[in-house]
């Protein structure tokens, strides 16, 4: 599949996918320059992790005015796949073509570390190597992803099945109480990780599964994102085992 | 302040900008006439402790610069090492002490943008950084507000740029209450034939300014830097610069891509010292001259004098030698990334810097003499008078309850779980981490080739406040073996050698000491010096830091597929100790940390001992033989076995035939490995045959860490031992 890693100046985690679809999953990968209006006929556009402008005003909030964001909104609108991880996500939430807001983590620090995820959908293009209830272990690097919505728009989430991930305890039960904390890092609302848009073609995800997609690193839960919208599978799972 | 308001130059400003009578007499003898100011301003920034090293370039000679990997030792901005397939790694060490004390979250966060600017102008990405932090008591006046600043600032620096800071440590000491340590270190890789040298050559290439403007900040940091802290240190906090990572992130891809034509000859960053010290410093590797017109440098407010310009230590800011006629190509490159460029000068053949500011030249001044050929001077040295009455032989009480003690040491922030600050930082960016903040070294995969790097930084000052020139060793022997734990071979260190004033002779003595000590530790482990920092004048009021020299260490893996983990991983594995000990509890952390005791002789260094466990160490490990390697250093086996056991969750049933005491004695040249039955047999004749002594001393498995002395037995619940460690640091903040 063609696919396209944009490149804000403050993108820090692009080499990183670019690496993943290029070196693992040898799939066709452009960097798309922010400055450009263009997606070169990409079928696939990741919005990478890092800090696309400096992000000292909010998190994405400049990001959503670079001539490149125009297109990426077209290509999602027409139906184009858009995977937006970490400052990526943020960055869907404030172009709107995902619901909900980003404030700063519980502890008001950057957190990096391994949190684990369930698998609450395994029928969109992203997630369809994964199967639903699964408990993946991922790494989280972010100082702003506390999820939050207003009670009417989270309902309308739930509802619309639109919750891809969510943080949990490493047994895949829902945090509470003491584990709350422990687990559910950032304090995000109804502990989401990650959330599609009604279509299921738009995914936004805090944590990094591109940190996680080699054997090396001792963790490869991360892969199958990758492998399964790039029409990869067989191949991705080849790696998995 | 215009030329016309500019202050007398005379003897008295001279020393208010910190040179001394002498050298002031020295530079209107080398002029042959009374400096401007401006000139005078320069001179003393060049001539300051913090660029010029003249009271430690004497001993600093000592060190071995050459190796079969090295590349470029010191004298440049990053030294550089051959890793093989092609690459090479640049890196260095710098210290920002002085900025962090005053204003903790932009010393610290500048500190980082100053080292990974270094690193990238020798034309490598930076890949990894280490933090090397010394802080006073937990409860001493400010220390929660600088910790919290410090580890803010690296934070929020590295995080944005997105260099992963995948190692370092922290340390506890009321010694340094009053001036608190930040010492990092980064890493950069390169393609070999990709190497760039901050050397300005080819009269009448253009000198190019690139990055943020020019302004008012940090004005005479590397002077502030090279003075003792009084009581207003407070009021220098205008001294301190302000940092902006997204600048650095774009002027690093612009720097990489810049350098990736023919286009540019030579980068340098403008740190301390700014603009003087890059043009002066390039100038003179390059025995070439420089003419600079201050008016094209670009300001962030009007009215700056040549004085200000010249001093100013506005951060990511970048002075470029490129090629005459090809100007027009870099500045689309910079221009690419959001980025301002302006031509401010070229590189002539005379071996001068003239500076022009409107139509006047403010200054005219030789270039070697300022640089190269700056003061140097051998200070007197003294032993202290305390020094016998402080190695005496202390006392060690028997500890009443093994479990209770370890648990309590596990309880202190110096040895607790750093992760409260580690987990700030992003150890994971760029996807190399293979063994991230933690262990005994960081381990990063080298995409692209079986081999991985690792990376370490160590010092013990309380040893070193003992007995420097043990302590100096000690520090070198203690990288080598965290390195060998993971299986690497030492290619090249870095140090930060952090001090008090040398002009007090004990310092001077202290200083000589530790460098002699580090010295034979280098030769003896062939480990060559490629790059580093001295900082001295860490103290307030007169009192210094304990000698700090910081030794942060690269290593080569071959082959990352049997790399060994600090922690226990198999139930039923079997665990040894490799080394003997002999009791050893001078500067102990028993002794200090339990007992409020600082005394006696540091554990004796035997280099050659050294020499022969890492040697055992990394051919185990190259062989695949062993799960587990975790050295021995503070706190001793009790400790080490205690995180072993407590980042796994498996206990272990141990038992060794010695006084219980002697679970926390300090001797060096120690490490417990864990491999399979199997290998054990193996494990003993491969030990024998490189003459490391041995002792089996039990399984892994279990929920509790169960070790059976002479008399008593030491047992604990893994599950105790894991909440004793996790909540030292967070209880003792209470942020």
């Amino acid at each position: 599949m063609r696919c396209g890693v944009v490149v804000f100046p403050g993108s820090n985690c692009d080499h990183d996918v670019y690496h993943v679809l290029k070196h693992v999953l040898d799939q066709e990968v452009l960097f798309l320059w922010h400055g450009d209006a263009d997606l070169r006929d990409c079928q696939l556009v990741v919005l990478p992790g890092g800090f696309s402008y400096g992000d000292y005003l909010r998190a994405g909030a400049m990001a959503v005015h670079s001539p490149i964001l125009e297109e990426v909104r077209r290509h999602a609108e027409s139906g184009g796949q858009v995977l937006g991880i970490c400052n990526g996500f943020q960055i869907l939430l404030e172009t709107g073509l995902l619901d909900g807001a980003m404030r700063r983590n519980r502890s008001l620090r950057f957190e990096c570390r391994d949190v684990y995820l369930r698998v609450e959908r395994d029928d969109l293009p992203f997630t369809s190597d994964y199967d639903q209830g699964q408990v993946l272990r991922m790494p989280i690097a972010h100082a702003e992803g506390s999820y939050i919505g207003s009670e009417e728009m989270l309902d309308e989430l739930e509802e619309s099945s639109r919750v891809v991930f969510r943080y949990v305890t490493p047994d895949g039960a829902d945090a509470t109480g003491e584990d709350e904390e422990r687990w559910n890092v950032n304090g995000s609302a109804r502990a989401i990780a990650g959330v599609c848009n009604e279509a299921g073609n738009v995914l936004g995800m805090m944590p990094h599964p591109e940190r996680c997609a080699e054997q090396v690193f001792g963790n490869v839960d991360g892969l199958a994102v990758f492998a399964a919208v790039a029409g990869a599978g067989a191949r991705g799972l080849g790696v998995l085992s | 302040m215009s030329a016309a308001q500019e202050p007398a130059v005379n003897q008295r400003l001279a020393v208010t900008m910190g040179l001394n009578k002498e050298e002031y007499v020295r530079i209107r003898e080398l002029l042959g006439r009374k400096p401007t100011y401006t000139e005078l301003g320069i001179t003393a920034a060049l001539w300051s402790e913090h660029c010029s090293y003249k009271s430690s370039k004497v001993y600093l000679q000592e060190f071995p610069t050459q190796g079969e990997h090295v590349l470029q030792g010191p004298g440049e901005n990053a030294g550089i090492v051959d890793i093989g397939n092609g690459w090479v790694a640049a890196f260095k060490m710098e210290s920002h002490n002085h900025p962090s004390f005053i204003e903790p979250y932009q010393g610290a966060a500048t500190g980082v943008g100053g080292i990974l600017r270094d690193v990238f102008t020798m034309g490598a990405r930076p890949i990894a950084c280490l933090d090397s932090l010394r802080f006073g008591a937990i409860d001493a006046p400010r220390m929660k507000h600088l910790i919290d600043g410090v580890v803010r600032g690296i934070g929020d620096y590295g995080n944005c740029v997105g260099i992963p800071t995948v190692g370092g440590e922290t340390g506890f000491h009321s010694g340094y209450d009053n001036n608190i340590l930040v010492n990092a270190f980064a890493l950069g890789v390169a393609r070999r034939e990709r190497i760039f040298n901050a050397v300005a050559s080819g009269p009448g290439n253009p000198l190019l300014y690139a990055g943020s403007r020019t302004g008012r900040d940090g004005i005479h940091g590397a002077t502030m830097a090279s003075e003792s802290f009084g009581a207003e240190s407070e009021s220098k906090r205008p001294t301190v610069q302000v940092g902006d990572p997204f600048t650095e992130k774009v002027l690093l891809e612009a720097c990489l891509a810049v350098m990736r034509t023919d286009a540019v000859v030579a980068v340098q960053d403008m740190g301390a010292a700014g603009l003087t010290s890059s043009a002066f410093e390039m100038a003179d590797r390059g025995g070439t001259g420089l003419r600079l017109d201050l008016d094209r440098v670009p300001l962030r407010e009007k009215g700056l004098s040549p004085y200000e310009i010249m001093l100013s230590e506005s951060q990511e800011r970048m002075l470029l030698v490129a090629r005459r006629g090809r100007e027009e190509e870099v500045a689309r490159i910079f221009e690419r990334w959001g980025l301002e460029v302006s031509e401010i000068g070229e590189v002539t053949e005379d071996g001068m810097a003239r500076i022009k500011a409107g139509r006047k030249e403010v200054a005219n001044l030789p270039i070697a003499p300022l640089g190269k050929n700056a003061p140097m001077y051998r200070r007197p040295v003294e032993a202290p008078k305390d020094l016998s009455k402080r190695q005496a032989p202390p006392e060690v009480p028997q500890p009443d309850d093994l479990a209770g003690t370890l648990e309590g040491l596990l309880g202190t922030p110096e040895l607790g779980d750093k992760s409260w600050i580690w987990r700030q930082y992003d150890h994971t960016v760029r996807t190399n981490t293979v063994i991230g903040p933690g262990g005994d070294a960081a381990v990063l995969l080298l995409k692209g080739t079986p081999s991985g790097l690792a990376l370490t930084s160590d010092v013990n000052p309380v040893y070193c406040s003992l007995d420097p020139s043990s302590g100096g060793s000690q520090a070198v022997a203690e990288a080598v073996r965290n390195l060998a734990c993971v299986g690497a071979e030492p290619i090249g260190l870095t140090d930060c050698l952090n001090f008090g004033n040398p002009e007090d002779p004990t310092i001077s003595w202290q200083f000589r000491e530790c460098v002699h000590g580090m010295a034979a530790a280098c030769e003896a482990l062939d480990v060559p010096v490629i790059s580093g920092n001295v900082s001295f004048y860490n103290e307030t009021e007169g009192k210094s830091i304990p000698p700090t020299p910081t030794v942060a260490m690269v290593g080569l893996i071959p082959d990352l597929a049997s790399l060994p983990v600090a922690h226990f991983t198999n139930s039923g594995d079997r665990v040894l100790l490799l080394g003997e000990d002999y009791g050893e509890f001078g500067g102990s952390a028993y002794l200090r940390l339990l007992h409020g005791v600082e005394q006696g002789r540091p554990p004796k260094v035997d280099l050659r001992a050294e020499e022969r466990l890492a040697d055992l160490l990394r051919f185990l490990a190259f062989e695949g033989i062993l799960r587990t390697a975790h050295d021995l250093s503070e706190g001793g086996l009790a400790i080490a076995l205690a995180e072993a056991t407590i980042d796994g969750g498996l206990g272990a049933d141990l038992a060794v035939d010695i006084d219980p005491v002697r679970l926390f004695s300090e001797t060096q040249a120690r490490a417990i490995v864990a491999v399979a039955p199997h290998d054990v047999e193996r494990i003993m004749e491969e030990a024998t045959e490189f003459e490391v002594p041995i002792t089996e001393l039990g399984s892994v498995g279990g929920d509790r860490l169960k070790v059976r002395c002479d008399g008593a037995t030491l047992d604990a619940q893994v599950e105790d031992l894991y909440r004793s460690w996790s909540t030292a640091l967070p209880r003792a903040l209470d942020f």
